[in-house]
């Protein structure tokens, strides 16, 4: 078993390499960008854009955010999506069994998102 | 000694095809764009057809100098980029691109969990773009990171649904078990799944027409604002390599890989030749559609895309158990 799980692992080898090599790329490219670039400092230069005028207030501000019906919707259905990844895997050798359960899973969050449809969620006004 | 040094080779090679790749479909952009607008795009740096402009770009990018607003939450506004830009090298990793003259498949490496792995590596990578959003303490920044979220929620559904089917058909969540489980058929029975992978792909990399976020015409260039220099060119290089990575993933899991005459020997050029067909077809979406308004992204996500690929995911459920 122990092996069976050291070998696993040993394929993530691979993944740490891969993004240290990221890292050290990123690094790279602002570091040659450190060696080269000018610095000419000015006040005017690290205001905020806003078209040209002097910014008014600040960058975070309260807003109407409309779409957190959407926010819940996705939780709900990503918890159903991770599901069904390991259930896609073994479902040709399960067999009928596993595609009624998951039927009455996914039918039942369909049933859901039927529901916020006709409550008229899902489009704005 | 020698894994050690086999694993570096190919997160050599993985880094190099992360640097040349991009670069490729950005001039195909340029000059398949221009064409289709009746210019001739670009034509002077390197002499033939302009192919030197992005390193003309690059060399550019790296002489300017780095501004960071007083106002922006300074250490996630700087790491903002390379948070856009390393997980598409990561998912770079577990692509096959498939035989290679008879030595097995050309891979960085084949996890079992491949795809899931690459799914996970490209949601990270919007991260970035939302960092970059909420960190400027601009106002345009601030409505394009909301956007960016919004869009984010909205489309991940329908392309994780879409790819769960092929790993429905395949039995197998590992990219190179998939291709080679590719059968013809598949083709038609997976037409709907392909179409709302590619969607809600070209979505979550904002690409038009899904780049509301971005909107030059309203928010200047949402996130990307206050950006310039190095750090731009890093989230641009994040957006081609995202075309690539999507592309390719588009190829692995509904076009067969490198299914095609010879594909012991030449499997990697076919897988290629069909990564630059899809992402042509990126570029040719942001030619000839015009963006979509913010709430028509959310409605065509959650009324369109979702039901068809909850659709997808039924049919393939019926073809495998019957």
């Amino acid at each position: 078993m122990t092996d069976r799980l050291d070998a696993y692992f040993d394929g993530y080898v691979a993944v740490g390499a891969i993004v240290v090599a990221g890292l050290l790329l990123a690094t790279a490219m602002l570091g040659v960008n450190r060696l080269m670039r000018p610095r000419a400092a000015s006040v005017a230069k690290l205001t905020t854009y806003e078209s040209g005028v002097d910014p008014v207030g600040q960058g975070w501000a309260q807003s109407t955010v409309r779409y957190y019906v959407f926010a819940f919707l996705y939780v709900i259905f990503a918890v159903d999506a991770v599901f069904l990844f390991p259930w896609a895997v073994v479902l040709d050798e399960i067999g009928r069994a596993a595609a009624v359960e998951m039927g009455v899973f996914v039918g039942i969050l369909a049933i859901g998102l039927g529901y916020a449809w006709r409550k008229g969620v899902l489009s704005w006004t | 000694m020698s894994e050690v040094a086999d694993v570096l080779v190919r997160c050599l090679v993985v880094v190099l095809a992360f640097l040349t790749l991009p670069l490729l479909v950005g001039q195909m952009e340029h000059k398949a764009m221009a064409h289709m607008q009746g210019r001739v795009g670009p034509m002077a740096a390197g002499g033939f057809h302009g192919w030197a402009q992005l390193v003309a770009d690059g060399v550019k990018f790296v002489q300017k100098e780095s501004i960071t607003p007083v106002a922006a939450d300074r250490r996630v506004f700087e790491l903002a980029p390379a948070v856009a830009l390393v997980p598409y090298l990561v998912a770079m990793l577990a692509i096959p691109l498939g035989p290679f003259f008879g030595h097995g498949v050309l891979i960085g490496h084949d996890l079992d969990l491949g795809l899931f792995f690459v799914l996970a590596a490209m949601s990270v990578g919007v991260l970035g773009t939302l960092m970059g959003g909420l960190g400027s303490g601009n106002k345009y920044s601030y409505i394009g990171g909301m956007r960016v979220a919004a869009q984010l929620m909205s489309y991940e559904l329908p392309m994780v649904l879409a790819a769960a089917s092929v790993a429905m058909l395949a039995g197998t969540l590992s990219l190179v078990g998939i291709a080679d489980a590719f059968e013809p058929w598949w083709l038609l029975v997976q037409l709907p799944g392909l179409v709302v992978f590619f969607v809600a792909g070209l979505a979550e990399l904002q690409r038009p027409p899904f780049d509301a976020p971005l909107a030059d015409a309203e928010l200047v260039m949402g996130p990307l604002t206050e950006y310039g220099g190095m750090r731009f060119a890093m989230f641009l290089l994040a957006e081609y390599a995202g075309i690539v990575v999507l592309a390719a993933l588009t190829t692995v899991l509904f076009l067969g890989g490198w299914a095609g005459p010879w594909s012991d020997h030449l499997g990697w050029a076919w897988t290629l030749l069909k990564i630059a067909g899809v992402s042509f077809l990126v570029i040719w979406a942001r030619v000839a559609y015009p963006r979509l308004r913010e709430d028509q992204v959310n409605v065509l996500a959650w009324k369109v895309l979702v039901p068809l690929a909850l659709a997808q995911v039924t049919l393939t459920t019926l073809v495998v158990v019957w």
